[in-house]
Formats: structure tokens, C-alpha cells, sequence
């Protein structure tokens, strides 16, 4: 490989289940400082699995879970926040009864920079103009896509050093969903690390470094997004084909 | 006596009513919406503020900080209760953990009963606070405690108000009782989180207790147990888990009873609680969401 | 399914044995311990009935002792002698003035009676699930104690309800016992005692794949009602006079307690529960009245029992969330159709 430096997140052959259901069966992945790494695969893979388990919402069976240097597996979500991972989790998941002013506030509750915190959400403006014509509405209230930006928003808003986006387009109109991954190009720009999760694996593959397919709870296939393009084995593998 | 009268009379006793039905709801409520608990011990907790003032009273306190040590009591059983009993079972099943704190009401009567017997016990309500104002010639008529009820419950739900639109904490308990993991994942510690609600919710119970002891004039080991189970029925027309659901639930539910028993013929007011326990029933059935929120689906 | 030739046997010889200390205990035994046995057996018979759908179905009832209660009314009305019916209840309509019923019929009225007051209460609330079945059955409670405190035509109010012949003998409570762990053990190890279980384990699921959730949380509360009246017969008739409050939230905790003690799941947890928690209580309330040991006088502390009994209660709780039992029979080895299901159940789980 030609990076050699150690990567910003490191798992190996994590394992988790629920009851009898294994979920994920021995996962190993890697993502370095400064990159997008997209996470693809078909319905019940195990994608949110994966980023629920480095967030801390589940618990490892077995595997390790390794960032910045620290072993994480099984540790509460608080503590991995503030270590530098946030996670915008499937469906947004915002407080609907708080306005956007407050879900961001609570965005930033691992922090105690309050002067930057100020700066930061002036930062986030400039990329999610809208928010700053919600600031006093409910989340509850927000259109799909302006909650979707609410909550990329939320997330950022922990200043993480690793951002976890599980479904960003998910019940987005297609417009807007443009504009989502024209945001995150700009934070990609920015230097933000990505692990992001996607079923619109076009538009995943333009965003991302590199990919990781998942099928049933197992990486079926990896590589770089240029190559996953150009192959029909990433269809393969998800429509569940022989490998 | 006019119409009028009777009716401005009514009012200010329904407002009374209603504010520490208010008072005890909003506790249920805050605890509800953290732990999806339905904590009967809560009753019991305002029967430790009340007794804690009464003794530290009859120990020389002077009424006021004998009031506030209630409150302070109260906060302490609250917590206790929370560590000693509940977290155990946090992640168990609903229903383990509705019996625990039935048990938890079951031992805390009993030790009320064991340590100050069954029999009801004076309430040192200094004598200002039994004066009465009269109006309109003495048709209309509120006592000092009366008063004392209406705006201390002003006080603390403005201080409430405060703590949960203001405060990262107080957000930050909103947000949880909304959606626990979403909580958890932008860091919010949930162990800090519950440890202050239980405080929050048992000063509250505090308060209620010490001003339910004062209208009644009397303390005794399950004095908690009505008003708890009319705060239910006051947290779930609100909406279980709303603060202000509860709040808004506490005074409807004041209002009802009082004006039930106003203005209803006797044969019929005197079916006050089964009629109350009736539109719990109702509201559970046909709007378990409470009166703010729109119909959600809890249903088989 | 051929079973154990032994099995009726057994049976046998737990009938021969139950009718020789229900005939037998009286000439052998102080008042006091016949008093305990009848109050075990009387006990097991509300347990049971609140374990098929607070155990069985999952539906938590709080309000069970709400039908105990209707029931100890009802039978009480219908049995008090027509002699002293016009001076206990001189406002009961004229109808009930007439005639009295023996104690057998009034305790299947009552048990009637019970199990209609649960169709009507049951149809609507069978639909809530969780806490809100447990919050909305609480309500039922509070509402028949109201209805039992204000009707006073028919239950005196607030003072107490007298006259009730006592007729509950030992042997009048075994055989409604056995009654009633014969029909719910046919009932829950049946086709539709699987549909209860199912209804309570995944409600989801079990609708998925066809099982009426409403028919059987309704069926399990009814039947469960009918032997809680049955029951608040025998204790009526036991008790000879009670008020509205007899039946109220300390019996409703009395009972969870041994349901939830023994294991909700399982039949003979629920006679385990029974036993455990009477023998328990008995055992803490002498305690309780005071002793001198050694020298040393320990005073009367009442309410100590109580206390001890809550703290077992939040161990089991924490410890041991399904009881004694758990979901497992007491049958000394001799069911091997159960233990055969058992096993099939841990080869699924595997
Ligand atoms: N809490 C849970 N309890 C039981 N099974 C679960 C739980 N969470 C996930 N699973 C199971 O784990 C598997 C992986 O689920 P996961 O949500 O990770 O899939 P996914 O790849 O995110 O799918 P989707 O594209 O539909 O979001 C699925 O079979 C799912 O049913
Ligand atoms: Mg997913």
C-alpha cells in the first residue's frame, strides 16, 4: 500500500449479533485521515450495523475496533464522541421537538470551545444556507431534505474527526439530494474524514476514495471507487451473483 | 352568594387543585420521558418531603428551611431510589420494571409506617399561612396556603421552564426522552442524564408534597398514593413523558374534578374518581398521545 | 402421544391425598394452620387466574382484584339469608330480596358475572399493550372500588359488607383449585395456549402469521376473570364480612408478588409463588410481633415484614426477572411430554 501511515480507523473481523441473527461476520476495514470511504451493499448487510457498532450503539461480539490509536470496541457512544467520531444515523433520527437552533446545540454538547462553537455554525451556514432561515423552527417541522441538512449539520457540529453518514439521500427529493453530496464534496475538500454509507452507489462512488461491499454481514469486495466503477462486479455482489 | 361569585370561587380552587396535580405530573413526566418508567414511587417521594420537614420542624428548624430541607429530602430519596433500585433493571423488560417500583412504593410506605405508625400526624403549618382572604362581602375566600400553592408552583414551573429550554441539561432530557440512542450519539451522557432528571422529578415531588400536606393539614404514610395516581391520569391527558403536556394535563384534570363536584349533581360527583379513571381509560384508548400530540400508534 | 403410564397414578394419589388433608387438616392441626393451608389454596386460585394473561398472554393486568372483588360482592349479595337481606340491604331491589342462593351457585353466578364485567372491560382494552394495558387496568380497579364505595344500595358503601355465610371449607377450596388448574392446564398446553404465548412473545409476528391477537388476550382475560370471581366467592365466604377497600391495592400487590415470585410462565410457579410468599409472610409477620431472644427483647415492628418482603420482591426483580420457576412445570420428572418440549425449544434456541 502505498499510504503508510496508520489509519485514522482501523477494524478487524468484528462480529456482532443480535440473538441468533449475525449480523456483521467478521468485518475488517480501514479509513485513513482525510479520506471517503463509501460502505455499499443491498437491504440488511449490515451497513448500519457496522457504523452503530463504531458509534458505540452495539456491541462488539468479537473484532476490534481501533481509532486514532485507541481500542473503542464496546465503548459507550459519549465517550466515542468525544474522542472525534460523530454519526448522523439512518432516518436523521433529529429531536423533532427542539428547534434546529437547539438540535445543533445539543450537536455540540461534547464541547467546550464555546467561542468556536459560535464560528462553527456560522461555518455551517455558509454550507447549509436554509438553516439560518429555520434557526427558530421545530425539527419536526422541517421538510425530508432540510432535515436530512439538519442533521449532517448535527453531526458536524461535534467538530468529529471521523463524520459516520448512514443514508444521507434516504427519503430526499432528488434535487436535494444533489445538493446533500455537493455539500459533502465541499467538506471532502475541507479535509473531513467520511465513512459513509450509501444505496445509491453511483453517486457514492463519485463522492468517495474507496468502497467496501458488503453482503450479508461480510466484505464481499473492496477497492479503489475507480475500479468498483469501471466493474460489474459491484452489482454482482450486491444483487447477491456468485462471486 | 351569585352565580358569579361561586364561579370565581371555583376557579381559584381548580387553579390550586390543578397545580399540584401540575406538580406531581410534570415528575412523573420528566422520569417517564428518560426511562419509559412508570414510577408509582414517585407518591411516596412526596411523602419523604413531607415528613422531613415535619420532623426537622419539630426539631426547632424554622418552618421555611424546614420546607427547603423537605424539598432537599425528597431530591436525595429520589436519587437513592434511582440508584439503589431502578438501575438494575434499566435495560429489563417494561413490565419488570413497573413491578420494581411498585415494590419500591410497597417498602417506603411500610417504612413510613414503621417509623411513624399509620395514624395521620399534624402538619406545622405556621399560623399566617391559615389566614383567609375574603371577597365580595366573604363569597369568594382564599387562604394564605392557597396562595402560597399557586405561586410557588409558578415559581418552580417558571425555574422549570428555564432549566429545559435553556440548559444544555435540560435540552439535552428532551431530547433523550424523544430518542434515546439519537441522545447517546451526539454525546449525551445518559447516566447523567437520568440521575438529573430523578433529582429534578423528586424535588418537584418535594414541593408537591410539603404543599399537599399543608392543604390537608396532615401527614401519613401513603398520603402520596392519591395524588399519584391522579397525576398519572394528569400526565397521560397531557401526553406521558411532555413536561408541558403534564403541566397542561394537571390543570384540565384540576378543573374537572373541581367543577364536577361544583357544579354535578351529588348522586352523580360522587363517582368523581371512577369518572376521572374513565377518561384515562378513554384517552388511552383513543388518544394515547395526550391532548398536544397527534395520534401516535401504540396500539397492539 | 401415549404419555406416562404413571401420570394418573400420580394424579390419583394428589386427589386422595388433597381430600384426606382437606378432610383430615381440621382434627389434626391447630386453627392456625388450617387457616394458612385454606389461604394458600384460596391464594393459588387468584394467582392462577391473574397468571393467564399477566404470565400467559403478557398483557399485565393491574385490575385482576377489581373481579376478585365484584366477585366477593356479587356472591355476597346473592347468598346473605333472605331473613337478614331487608335489615343488611334494605335497598336492594326487590328481586334480589326474595331468595338466597346456596353457596355453590352463587359462586358460579359470581364467577359469570366476572367473566361478562371482563368481556365488556376486555374488548376495549385488550388493544393496549405494555404500560398502558397496566395503567388503563389499574383505572378499572380504581373505578369498581369507587363504584363498590358509592353503590350502597348493594354493597353497604364504605362499611362493611356482613353477614356472608362462612362456608369456605378446606374441601370446598381444593376442588375449586382443582378446577381451575385442570381447565387452565388444558387451556395453556392446548393449540391455543401456543397462540397466547406466541401473542405475548412477538404480538407482531403472531398477527404475521394469523393468530387473532385480540381474541386471545380477550379469551385468557375472561377466563381469567371468571375464576377470579370464583374466587372472590370463596374468599367472601371465607371472610364472612369485608369492605370495598379488602379488595384494593394491597391484595393487587399481595397477589403480583406470588405470581411474579413463583414465574408468570409457569402454572405450578404460581402455586410455588403462593406457597413461598404465605410462608414467608407468616414467618416474618411472627417475627414482626416482637420477641425476646436471649435476653434480648426485640419490639413489635410493624410494617418490618412488609418491608423484607419488598426487598426479596426488587431482588427477585433484578436477579431472577422470571421468578422461581420461570417458564418451567413443577412435574417431578413425569411429564415426559413436556420435557420433550422443553428440549425441541432449546434445540430451536441453539
Ligand atoms: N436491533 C436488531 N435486532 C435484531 N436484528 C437486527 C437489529 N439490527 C439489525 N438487525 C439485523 O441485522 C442485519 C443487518 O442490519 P442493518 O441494519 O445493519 O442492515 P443495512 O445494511 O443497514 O440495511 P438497510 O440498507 O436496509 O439499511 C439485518 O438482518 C437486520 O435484520
Ligand atoms: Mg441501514
Amino acid at each position: 500500500m502505498p499510504e503508510a501511515a496508520i489509519p485514522l480507523l482501523h477494524i478487524d473481523s468484528l462480529e456482532v449479533r443480535f440473538g441468533a441473527v449475525r449480523a456483521l461476520k467478521g468485518v475488517s476495514m480501514d479509513v485513513r485521515q482525510g479520506e471517503v470511504v463509501a460502505l455499499v451493499g443491498a437491504n440488511g448487510a449490515g451497513k448500519s450495523t457496522t457504523l452503530r457498532t463504531i458509534s458505540g450503539l452495539s456491541r462488539p461480539r468479537s473484532g476490534s475496533i481501533t481509532f486514532a490509536g485507541a481500542s473503542i470496541g464496546g465503548r459507550p457512544p459519549p465517550q466515542i464522541v468525544r474522542l472525534g467520531i460523530a454519526h448522523s444515523p439512518e432516518g436523521r433520527r433529529l429531536f423533532g421537538a427542539l428547534t434546529v437552533a437547539e438540535n445543533l446545540r445539543l450537536g455540540a454538547c461534547t464541547r467546550t470551545d464555546r467561542a468556536k462553537i459560535a464560528a462553527d455554525t456560522e461555518r455551517l451556514f455558509a454550507l447549509f444556507p436554509i438553516l439560518k432561515q429555520r434557526w427558530r423552527q421545530l425539527a419536526g417541522t422541517l421538510s425530508g431534505g432540510e432535515q436530512q441538512q439538519l442533521a449532517l449539520a448535527r453531526a458536524l457540529m461535534a467538530k468529529p474527526r471521523l463524520l459516520l453518514l448512514d443514508e444521507p439521500s434516504l427519503g430526499v427529493a432528488p434535487l436535494l439530494v444533489r445538493q446533500i453530496f455537493d455539500a459533502l464534496g465541499e467538506l471532502k475538500r475541507q479535509g473531513v474524514t467520511m465513512l459513509l454509507v450509501e444505496q445509491n452507489i453511483k453517486l457514492a462512488l463519485e463522492l468517495a476514495d474507496r468502497a467496501y461491499v458488503l453482503r450479508t454481514g461480510s466484505v464481499a469486495l473492496s477497492g479503489s471507487s475507480a475500479e468498483l466503477r469501471d466493474s460489474d462486479r459491484v452489482a454482482q455482489a450486491y444483487l447477491g451473483a456468485a462471486e | 352568594m351569585s352565580g358569579f361569585e361561586y364561579i370565581v370561587q371555583q376557579i381559584v380552587n381548580a387553579v390550586s387543585l390543578g397545580s399540584l396535580y401540575a406538580l406531581v405530573a410534570v415528575g412523573l413526566s420528566i422520569v417517564f420521558g428518560v426511562l419509559r418508567l412508570t414510577n408509582f414511587a414517585h407518591g411516596d417521594v412526596m411523602m419523604v418531603g413531607a415528613f422531613t420537614t415535619v420532623l426537622l420542624n419539630a426539631l426547632g428548624l424554622p418552618f421555611v428551611p424546614a420546607m427547603a430541607a423537605g424539598v432537599v429530602g425528597a431530591a436525595l430519596a429520589g436519587f437513592l431510589i434511582e440508584r439503589i433500585a431502578y438501575r438494575p433493571v434499566r435495560d429489563a423488560p417494561d413490565v419488570t420494571r413497573l413491578l420494581t417500583s411498585l415494590a419500591v412504593t410497597y417498602i417506603l410506605e411500610n417504612l413510613g409506617i414503621l417509623l411513624f405508625t399509620s395514624s395521620p400526624r399534624n402538619f406545622p403549618l405556621p399560623a399566617i399561612l391559615n389566614e383567609s382572604w375574603q371577597l365580595s362581602g366573604g363569597a369568594i375566600t382564599f387562604t394564605n396556603i392557597n396562595l402560597l400553592t399557586i405561586a410557588l408552583t409558578f415559581v418552580s414551573l417558571l425555574l422549570l421552564g428555564w432549566f429545559i429550554t435553556r440548559t444544555t441539561t435540560g435540552l439535552g432530557m428532551r431530547a433523550a426522552a424523544e430518542d434515546m440512542p439519537a441522545a447517546q450519539l451526539v454525546g449525551l451522557d445518559v447516566n447523567r442524564l437520568i440521575i438529573v432528571a430523578f433529582l429534578v422529578a423528586s424535588a418537584y415531588a418535594g414541593i408537591a408534597g410539603v404543599l399537599w400536606a399543608a392543604q390537608a393539614g396532615v401527614v401519613q404514610p401513603q398520603m402520596g398514593f392519591t395524588p399519584l395516581l391522579k397525576a398519572f391520569v394528569a400526565a397521560i391527558i397531557g401526553g406521558f413523558g411532555s413536561i408541558a403536556g403534564a403541566l397542561l394535563g394537571g390543570y384540565v384534570l384540576g378543573a374537572l374534578e373541581i367543577f364536577i363536584v361544583a357544579f354535578l349533581p351529588s348522586s352523580v360527583s360522587s363517582y368523581r374518581d371512577a369518572i376521572v379513571f374513565s377518561i384515562l381509560i378513554a384517552f388511552l384508548l383513543v388518544r394515547p398521545g395526550g391532548l398536544l400530540k397527534p395520534n401516535r400508534e401504540i396500539k397492539l | 402421544m401415549s404419555g406416562d403410564w404413571r401420570i394418573p397414578l400420580v394424579l390419583l394419589a394428589v386427589c386422595v391425598l388433597a381430600a384426606a388433608v382437606a378432610y383430615g387438616a381440621p382434627h389434626v392441626l391447630s386453627d392456625y394452620f388450617v387457616r394458612i393451608i385454606l389461604l394458600i389454596a384460596l391464594n393459588s386460585i387468584l394467582v392462577l387466574s391473574l397468571s393467564l394473561s399477566n404470565g400467559f398472554t403478557g398483557v399485565f393486568s393491574l385490575g385482576h382484584v377489581g373481579f376478585i372483588g365484584a366477585g366477593a360482592y356479587v356472591s355476597g349479595i346473592l347468598s346473605i339469608p333472605v331473613q337478614q337481606k331487608m335489615a343488611l340491604l334494605p335497598h336492594l331491589p326487590s328481586f334480589l330480596h326474595w331468595f338466597s342462593l346456596p353457596f355453590l351457585p352463587a359462586t358460579v353466578v359470581a364467577g359469570l358475572f366476572t367473566a361478562i364485567l371482563a368481556v365488556i372491560v376486555g374488548y376495549p382494552l385488550m388493544r393496549l399493550s405494555g404500560y398502558f394495558v397496566s395503567v388503563a387496568t389499574m383505572g378499572f380497579l380504581i373505578i369498581v372500588n369507587v363504584v363498590l364505595i358509592n353503590a350502597s344500595d348493594f354493597t353497604r358503601g364504605a362499611r362493611t359488607f356482613t353477614g356472608v355465610p362462612l362456608e369456605t371449607t378446606l374441601p370446598w377450596v381444593f376442588a375449586w383449585l382443582g378446577v381451575t388448574l385442570f381447565v387452565l392446564a388444558r387451556l395453556v398446553y392446548s393449540p391455543f395456549g401456543r397462540s397466547m404465548k406466541a401473542v405475548r412473545d412477538d404480538t407482531i409476528a403472531a398477527s404475521a402469521v394469523g393468530i387473532g391477537v385480540l381474541r386471545a388476550r380477550l379469551i385468557a382475560f375472561v377466563i381469567g376473570a371468571f375464576f377470579s370471581g370464583v374466587g372472590g366467592s370463596l374468599y367472601a365466604h371465607y371472610l364472612g364480612s369485608f369492605s370495598p377497600n379488602t379488595f384494593y391495592f394491597a391484595m393487587m400487590i399481595n397477589l403480583i408478588a406470588m405470581l411474579v415470585l413463583g414465574g408468570m410462565e409457569s402454572l405450578t410457579g404460581a402455586l410455588v409463588g403462593v406457597v413461598c410468599v404465605s410462608i414467608l409472610s407468616e414467618l416474618l409477620r411472627s417475627v414482626e410481633r416482637g420477641f425476646t431472644f436471649a435476653g434480648i427483647t426485640v419490639p413489635a415492628l410493624f410494617g418490618a415484614s412488609q418491608i423484607v418482603l419488598g426487598f426479596v420482591f426488587i431482588l427477585i426483580m433484578i436477579f431472577r426477572p422470571k421468578g422461581i420457576m420461570g417458564d418451567r412445570e413443577l412435574t417431578f420428572g413425569l411429564a415426559a411430554r413436556s420435557a420433550r418440549a422443553r428440549k425441541r425449544r432449546e434445540e430451536q434456541n441453539a
